[in-house]
């Protein structure tokens, strides 16, 4: 076990550590590349979220023009999902897998640096359209589509110009760099275990990248092969999409949501892997159930490729259609309460400290658990012909997304970023992040079910007054602003903890797994003798040689 | 003193609590009221959203009742099981796991899924495959962007934008069936108080069915993005005792009226291609990109519900739409004062 590592690179020449970053194929620094990425198109797609709620603060407000509205929540949701969440999660597994598996770097080098390029890439397309539209080019501006971007809403006759295809062109690279990350998250998973590490005994956050990465390459076709079609309508005389022709819009649907639905498993499980490594060691036990939970995620991996038109109930298909998605769409919901019970069960009997990370992982349980509610109550197929296409559904899927996904990732920032830096954060700006962050989430979201109980549906740029729905719109607008106000403080803490924080040394959380075998930061060869090991938890074997785990696993 | 401060922390916590389920519960008493919102999903008055109601209702109750033994547990777990000041360093007891646990919070799961999903089927099945009545008014809606096209086969006639259906008595029924058509994109006809959304999907014919059981006005919009003015393409569902909707449909049947004085109007109404996308019946205005105008006067709205049907109003309208719609598919009208004065002279003749 290393406890002192050895630089390789002595030069501090600025333009040599460029230039070592940039070329770099390391999965650390790839992986922090990633997440800088995400982080700063976190800021962009909050500050069109600011936007959108001054917006619809009031009822019939003018403080934006519906044209723009609509690129914002187009460019709102497209960034939220590709170049935020995406890249921040293959961001932390590329950083963590190898370090928790034992390995030096994953198992493709090269193709995990040509991934995180295109992926970059993808987002400077998107956004390159927010500049080119106007005098500069007559390219055309921002998409105003909505992230899943409806046919027939896309052909020329109705979106003319570039706009959208700014849309399907970043999204097509993006999705060559999400297989080249699946591709090695699979590769690195399955072939560079150390030794003693079987399937068994890996941690259950190299078990969700398994799953996350499986899903991606099955889930990612789909969205291609349709962007593919539609460029073809576009622009050489297909008539994939174009009804005039006898083509169809629903098929359209059909192939967006077959990606659309696995796609926010893809974003979901990474994160329940942040958890499955968090509770146990704020709860000082073991996690309850490894096999179930593993059971649990492959089983909703497969699950979740079947549940697709639960998008489409109100589209028209017929009563025994709707009925089966109605079925595969609730049955995904036993696995997903299955990992909650055993969190739980992770808790009980525990000796629970409220560090940071924690606090966002219990936040993330009561949260969870009211979007997955909400998420029944949605897969109930009457329910969803009125609540579907609403204001409803922007606060389910928020809820999981912000309540869910968001929070379990501040909760790695705080227990990972010790080992990235060597330092650690600060706990009272992390507290003063937490509470905040937990009143403007609330705040806005919970009180956004009520518009789409009352009526409203999404995508609007303003509102009747008449309606009944504005105070509720307010109380979501300022719960936006102290939800910036939170995240202001989360990216000074991270800068100034970077320079000022408290050295964390190798193990600063008493963790078991093997990324806190090696110093902080890892040495660029990550472990300088490969370990072996004999359990789930290697570190407690060696903390506790009278009571080791593989005496009970 | 650490029970204490425990013990006082439950008990705030539980008044807090309380203090919101019963606020909750109050609003919810109120949550059925119409005078929340006109728009009110909890307030049907129609059977397919009463069907709706019913099952979301029971629905609710099951979830409600999950979110309560859930979150109980994880409350109590996070203050039981919280690490106390001079706790010793020794690890607790670690425990890998239980197979009859797992066993029961599958089982209990896979019972309840199943529960809903009978409740669920039924209702789908009973709103989508009832039998259209062979006295079912019938009503054929063509979404444009932005505005709503109501075609009454039965009555031969087209109106625009303000949908009127007679009221349905529950001892015996007299349902609406609307099939729906798209010009352009996707849309979709949501009025919640009378049925769950369906979407008008071009080249994709659907159909829903309301029998609103009071007599009154009905606001929806449309619920699927079509473009830039989708929060403007309203809804006004006027329904109407028997006698009344036949006097409307009556009036309606008639062509345009034809007044001798506003004869410069009409003529210019020509000039001025007005009748290349609208329609005045018994004149030789027939365009059908925009709404029908036959009987303009006779709707309270203009703009597809967005605007109050007022001289003053028609008249911006008319010289630019985009002072109401930005972005709207009627483009501005280069008019003089005096042409847009005998214009809308004209058009306010036609009730």
């Amino acid at each position: 076990m290393a406890s002192e590592s050895i630089p390789l690179t002595l030069h501090k020449n600025p333009l040599s550590v460029v230039y070592e970053w940039l070329a770099t194929v390391d999965h650390k620094k790839i992986g922090i590349m990633y997440i800088v990425y995400a982080l700063l198109f976190l800021v962009v797609m909050g500050i069109e979220a600011i936007l959108m709620r001054i917006q619809l603060a009031h009822a019939n407000s003018t403080f934006l023009s519906p044209q723009v509205f609509d690129r914002l929540f187009t460019l709102h949701g497209t960034t939220g999902i590709f170049f935020v969440a995406m890249p921040i999660l293959f961001g932390f597994g590329n950083y963590l897998v190898p370090l928790m598996i034992g390995a030096r770097d994953m198992a493709f080098p090269r193709l995990n640096a040509f991934s995180f390029w295109m992926t970059a890439l993808g987002g400077l397309i998107l956004y390159g359209s927010v500049f080119a539209g106007g005098p500069l080019s007559q390219a055309g501006s921002a998409p105003d589509v909505g992230w899943f971007a409806y046919a027939p809403l896309t052909s020329p006759a109705f979106s003319p110009g570039h706009s959208t295809d700014y849309w399907t062109l970043s999204l097509l690279v993006a999705g060559v760099g999400s297989i080249g990350a699946a591709v090695n998250f699979v590769a690195t998973i399955l072939a560079m275990r150390c030794e003693g590490m079987t399937l068994g005994r890996m941690p259950l956050f190299s078990w969700m990248n398994l799953v996350m990465g499986g899903l991606v390459l099955v889930t990612i076709s789909p969205l291609t092969a349709a962007q593919i079609m539609l460029m073809v309508d576009r622009y050489i005389g297909g008539h994939f999409f174009d009804t005039d022709a006898g083509g169809s819009v629903v098929m359209w649907m059909h192939f967006f949501w077959i990606f659309g639905h696995p796609e926010v498993y893809v974003l979901i499980i990474p994160c329940f892997g942040f958890v499955s490594e968090i509770i146990p060691v704020f709860s000082r036990k073991a996690m309850f159930g490894y096999p179930a939970m593993v059971a649990a995620t492959v089983s909703i991996g497969f699950v979740s490729l079947g549940v697709w038109a639960h998008h489409m109930f109100t589209v028209g298909m017929p009563s025994y259609g709707n009925a089966f998605f109605v079925l595969t769409t609730m049955v995904v919901a036993v696995p997903t309460g299955i990992k909650i019970f055993n969190w739980l069960a992770t808790m009980w009997g525990g000796k629970i400290r409220f560090a940071t990370p924690m606090l966002f992982c219990i936040a993330f349980l009561f949260q969870f658990l009211i979007g997955g509610l909400t998420g029944i109550m949605l897969a109930t197929a009457p329910f969803d012909w009125q609540l579907g296409n609403s204001y409803f559904v922007v606060a389910h899927f928020h809820y999981i997304i912000v309540g869910g996904i968001l929070f379990t990732i501040f909760a790695a920032f705080y227990y990972w970023y010790p080992k990235m830096t060597g330092r650690m954060l600060d706990e009272t700006l992390g507290k003063w992040h937490f509470w905040l962050f937990v009143i403007g989430f609330h705040l806005t979201f919970d009180f956004m079910h009520v518009p789409g109980l009352l009526g409203m549906p999404r995508r609007v740029y303003t509102y009747e007054a008449n309606r009944g729905w504005q105070s509720w719109n307010m109380i979501s607008s300022i719960g936006a602003a102290v939800q910036a106000i939170a995240i202001l403080i989360f990216v000074y803490n991270m800068v100034q903890s970077y320079f000022k924080g408290a050295p964390a040394g190798n193990d600063p959380w008493d963790a078991w797994t093997l990324e806190w075998a090696t110093t902080s930061p890892p040495p660029d060869y990550n472990f300088a003798m490969v370990p072996a090991v004999q359990s789930r938890r290697p570190l407690w074997d060696i903390k506790h040689p009278e009571d080791p785990d593989w005496k009970y696993e | 003193m650490r029970k204490k401060t425990v013990r006082s922390w439950l008990g705030f916590s539980a008044l807090i609590l309380a203090a919101i389920f019963s606020a909750a519960g109050a609003a919810f008493a109120d949550s059925r009221s119409p005078d929340l919102s006109p728009t009110n999903i909890f307030a049907p008055d129609s059977t397919p959203a009463h069907s709706i109601f019913r099952v979301s209702m029971f629905g609710l109750e099951v979830e409600g009742a999950i979110f309560v033994v859930v979150f109980s547990l994880l409350a109590y777990a996070v203050v039981k099981f919280r690490q106390r000041k001079g706790d010793d360093d020794v690890e607790p007891a670690q425990v890998y796991g239980s197979n009859q646990m797992e066993l029961a919070w599958t089982v209990l799961p896979v019972l309840i899924v199943v529960v809903l999903f009978l409740s669920t089927a039924q209702v789908i099945h009973r709103v989508q495959d009832a039998k259209r009545p062979d006295d079912a008014i019938q009503v054929t809606v063509t979404a444009h962007q932005f505005w709503w096209e109501y075609s009454y086969p039965q009555y031969d006639f087209v109106a625009s934008n303000e949908l009127h259906v007679p009221v349905s008595d529950p001892q015996h029924p007299t349902p609406t069936y609307l099939a729906l058509l798209s010009a352009d994109v996707d849309h979709s006809f949501w009025v919640p108080r009378l049925a769950g959304k369906t979407d008008l999907i071009p080249n994709h014919p659907n159909s829903m069915w309301i029998d609103p059981q009071e007599t009154g006005l009905f606001l929806g919009q449309c619920a699927q993005y079509c473009g830039v003015q989708h929060a403007k393409m309203l809804l006004r569902v006027y329904v109407q005792s028997r006698p009344d909707f036949d006097r409307w449909v009556h009036e309606q049947q008639q062509p345009a009226v034809s007044d001798p004085s506003v004869a410069a109007g009409r003529a210019m109404f020509q000039a001025k291609l007005c009748f290349i996308c609208h329609t005045i019946r018994g004149t030789p205005a027939a365009g059908k990109v925009g709404p029908d105008l036959t009987h303009l006067m006779s709707r309270d709205t203009i703009g597809s519900g967005s605007v109050p049907n007022t001289p003053e109003n028609l008249r911006k309208w008319i010289r630019n739409p985009g002072t109401f719609k930005p972005g709207s598919l009627m483009p501005p009208q280069d008019l003089t004062d005096q042409e847009l004065d005998q214009i809308a002279a004209y058009l306010e003749t036609l009730r």
